[in-house]
């Protein structure tokens, strides 16, 4: 276990490093900074005054360096545009893209695994055909649709939820959530309800498909012979086995989740870090944007080892570092 | 039963609707499209910035909705020379913390504003004339420039005053943080949450008299639809940038109104004359580049403009919110000249002046343009592009992010450029200035000049305007300058923008053309 922790580490930060020396030259070959954030009336040495002040005046490489040396003592810069340091740009933004994303996946795996098994369980009648429908739905309207007519009916038309924003916060161990106001809820519920939508559709098709075939095992069979309740069969030994390709998919959809749910963020102004990157991409604010893909990549890393550790608790089978392949 | 439920309806419709509008009566929020980068009013020059400031400090002199200059915590001006300029301030006013206002701010001010670190777009460019200030007594200051340099009350109209104390020791977080948000205007800071919003509440000392308002929310809602869908649902009373789609529906809904008004912003296209002998993304039809480079022909130039129906763009495009340019600025602007007409749409006369210019056959060119800047930018280049087929040109259009875009652009890789400028000074001689004289940047000459035109005989007499003291005669030379360089087609004007505001009923806002959102025009509607 510790030898594979160790081993991920070394893997990391090399991911890290190459990523971010790919995100200062995609940015640098986008374009110059400088061309956007300077007023076009400014004169030669004006423009001149700005480049140098922003270090943009030295070679790419050189700039690349500075960076490496600086971000080696936990410095990833200021950002261009907005004077304060990346860093501390995202951390105030991420509480908010973590709340919304978890809040999504929450409603995701309530609502979703449920509905799966019984689509699964009872495929052929009304209620399982109708779950299949509903999931087509959820996968194909787009996002930016749906959030825009959520937005009409309940906020337009009714004038039950907020239109925009992020409700009030309280804090809660150093971090200011908003689910735990009523306030906060009302404003959660739609960006959570739009984000959610897909990966409840999702989850429901896998959860149907996993838990057909699982019915079928000989391990339901012999279950359901030796005259256990229907409740302990699929509670305990269809459930559990079909968490596997479940909890692999959860992982990748909550990093996914919360590094783009910038769709869902612009339209309901949902004040998180994935508007934040956007408006950072097309301001050429390259600290910014090395510093959330450096943020993002991280989590996603955390993710993957968090999914590869509940493996081998919900199998037995598979074992953490095993270099037994060989 | 009927009378009961009615009963019922009325009696909840009582419950809710005075006491929610009790409440907010004085309360009122707006909906703003672009990010506010910073509370620090010397850090970035940028409109959303100038526009959102201007409720917590104030330049010497202030504009009017249609940009004119309006005595602001000065109270007159006059040029005692060509080299020194006099401000009377005003006195009796306070600062938010109480203390003054005198004419030591002024200098603190101006000291600090060329001193800001890191700042991406500096004020410096407005201060840099000054080579000397002296204070002649608390409420007079003068200022010496160098040459003479009549645009110096415009210039500081655009660098907003700090007390002493701020300028001296502040840094952008502390004004960020409201610490040092301290100024003289109607609204003082509450609170700035970046890409987010700012809340501002009255300042009931203010010398210009007391507000409508008691609290004031600018909320940043970037995308359109959420803006519109914002307005609404009545969680904002106004919205800034009402998207062309929804113009229609709002206008057309009696609980809205719209608020529309002409801008200082031109969409107008630089023909690349960088270089004699060629020019980028213009060859013969068969692909074969062209002998040398067409657009240093006068009558070419002529042609494109010609060629573009700017009544179609402005009416089907624009959805009737753009008005066809003849210049940089709508002919109410101070130095623009009425003997300037649109061009008139004329693909005959077009090909007739190719052929003349030895292009019987026209050529093939691409025209660039941005494609999230300016309001349609990539449908405006995708007409313009028709248009040309009609006059027997080949133009393909390729539009790109601005971020991308601006960059190769100030490059010279374009040959045919579609951008926008917004003059927020108001006059166009340095519009005029910056966009078409011979491109020297170290003399401020044609800084924005990205297609390289050049006319000595248009240089000279800009140059000489701008240093013409006398107002009178220097919007006569002004426009004297702007015919020059329009008629020898040194850029095309295609329109200027409109800007669009939506209020919900019972609010009125002021139309302003520099498209600034100031909940100081903001009025409950009577």
């Amino acid at each position: 276990m510790l030898a594979f922790a160790i081993r991920r580490l070394g893997q990391s930060l090399f991911v890290l490093v190459v990523m971010s020396f790919l995100v200062f030259l995609g940015v640098y070959a986008i374009g110059n900074p400088i061309e956007l954030l300077v007023n076009p009336q400014a004169d030669a040495v004006e423009r001149a005054r700005a480049t140098a002040a922003l270090g943009l005046d030295r070679p790419m490489l050189e700039q690349y360096a500075v960076f490496l040396s600086r971000a080696a003592h936990g410095d990833l810069g200021r950002s261009f545009v907005f004077n304060v340091p990346a860093i501390q740009l995202i951390l105030e933004k991420l509480p908010a893209t973590l709340e919304l994303a978890f809040a999504a996946m929450v409603m995701a795996i309530a609502i979703g695994i449920p509905l799966g098994l019984v689509a699964g369980l009872k495929p052929h009648t009304w209620i399982g055909r109708t779950i299949m429908a509903g999931s087509i739905l959820g996968f194909s309207l787009p996002t930016f649709w749906v959030g825009l007519v959520l937005i009409m009916v309940f906020s337009v038309q009714l004038g039950w939820l907020p239109p925009n924003g992020r409700g009030e916060t309280v804090m809660l161990l150093g971090v200011p959530v908003s689910f735990l106001t009523w306030d906060g809820l009302r404003h959660l519920a739609m960006p959570a309800l739009n984000l959610a939508l897909f990966k409840l559709s999702l989850l429901i098709r896998l959860t149907r498909a996993s838990t057909r075939e699982a019915v079928l095992q000989d391990y339901v069979k012999f279950a359901r012979a030796k005259g256990l309740s229907p409740q302990r069969v699929i509670g305990v030994h269809v459930l559990k086995n079909i968490l596997i390709p479940i909890v692999t998919v959860i992982g990748l959809e909550l990093g996914s989740v919360i590094a783009f749910a910038i769709i869902t963020e612009s339209i309901f102004a949902w004040p998180g870090s994935g508007k934040l990157l956007i408006d950072s991409i097309n301001q050429l604010d390259r600290p910014v944007i090395v510093a959330y893909l450096l943020v993002i990549v991280t989590i996603f890393i955390a993710i993957n080892f968090i999914v590869d550790v509940l493996y081998s608790v919900l199998d037995p089978r598979v074992r953490l570092g095993a270099v037994a392949a060989h | 039963m009927m009378r009961m439920l009615h009963a019922a309806a009325a009696l909840l419709a009582l419950a809710f609707v005075p006491a929610a509008h009790a409440q907010k009566e004085r309360e009122v929020s707006i909906g703003l499209q672009a990010a506010i980068t910073s509370i620090d009013p010397h850090y970035h020059n940028l409109s959303p910035n100038n526009s959102l400031l201007l409720h917590v400090f104030e330049p010497l002199v202030k504009r009017d909705a249609n940009q004119k200059m309006v005595p602001g915590l000065a109270t007159s001006w006059r040029a005692i020379d060509d080299l020194t300029w006099e401000f009377k301030l005003r006195k009796g006013v306070k600062f938010h913390d109480g203390t003054p206002f005198t004419a030591e701010d002024v200098v603190a001010t101006y000291k600090r504003v060329p001193n800001v670190p890191n700042s991406p777009s500096s004020f410096a460019t407005f201060t840099k004339p000054i080579v000397e200030t002296r204070i002649v007594d608390p409420y007079t200051i003068t200022f010496k420039t160098a040459a003479p340099h009549v645009l110096l009350p415009s210039d500081l109209g655009a660098v907003y005053i700090v007390p002493k104390a701020v300028a001296e020791k502040a840094a952008t977080d502390d004004f960020n943080s409201g610490k040092a948000a301290i100024g003289t205007g109607p609204y003082k800071l509450v609170e700035y949450v970046p890409n987010q919003r700012v809340v501002l509440k009255a300042n009931y000392g203010y010398w210009g008299g007391e507000e409508p308002w008691d609290k004031v929310t600018f909320k940043i809602l970037t995308n359109a639809s959420a803006r519109v869908a914002a307005l609404l649902s009545g969680d904002v009373q106004m919205i800034e940038t009402v998207p062309t789609s929804d113009i229609a529906k709002l206008s057309s809904d009696k609980n809205f109104a719209l608020a529309d008004k002409v801008s200082n912003r031109v969409i107008y296209v630089h023909l690349n004359q960088w270089n004699d002998k060629t020019v980028p993304f213009v060859t013969a039809k068969d692909g074969k580049p062209l002998e040398k480079n067409p657009f240093k022909d006068a009558r070419v130039r002529k042609a494109l403009s010609m060629a573009i129906n700017r009544d179609a763009i402005a009416d089907r495009i624009m959805e009737k919110k753009a008005v066809p340019a003849s210049q940089l600025l709508p002919d109410f602007f101070y130095g623009t000249s009425k003997k300037l007409k649109p061009q008139k749409y004329d693909p005959d006369g077009a090909k007739k002046l190719l052929a003349e210019a030895g292009y019987p056959n026209g050529f093939a060119m691409t025209i660039h343009g941005p494609n999230n800047r300016y309001i349609n930018d990539d449908k405006i280049a995708q007409a313009i592009a028709q248009f040309y087929s009609r006059a027997g040109i080949d133009a393909r259009v390729e539009t790109l992010p601005s971020n991308v875009y601006f960059t190769r652009a100030t490059k010279g890789e374009f040959g045919y450029m579609v951008l926008g400028w917004g003059t927020e000074s108001g006059e166009q001689g340095s519009s005029l200035r910056s966009l078409l004289a011979t491109h020297d940047p170290a003399k401020g000459m044609g800084v924005t000049n990205r297609g390289r035109y050049s006319n000595a005989e248009f240089d000279k007499q800009v140059t000489e305007a701008l240093v013409t003291m006398d107002d009178k005669k220097r919007e006569a030379m002004i426009q004297h300058a702007a015919e020059t360089a329009m008629n020898d087609t040194g850029l095309i004007p295609i329109h200027y923008e409109v800007s669009t505001w939506g209020t919900a009923k019972g609010y009125r806002y002021e139309a302003r053309t520099d498209q600034y959102t100031l909940a100081t025009g903001l009025k409950p509607a009577k």
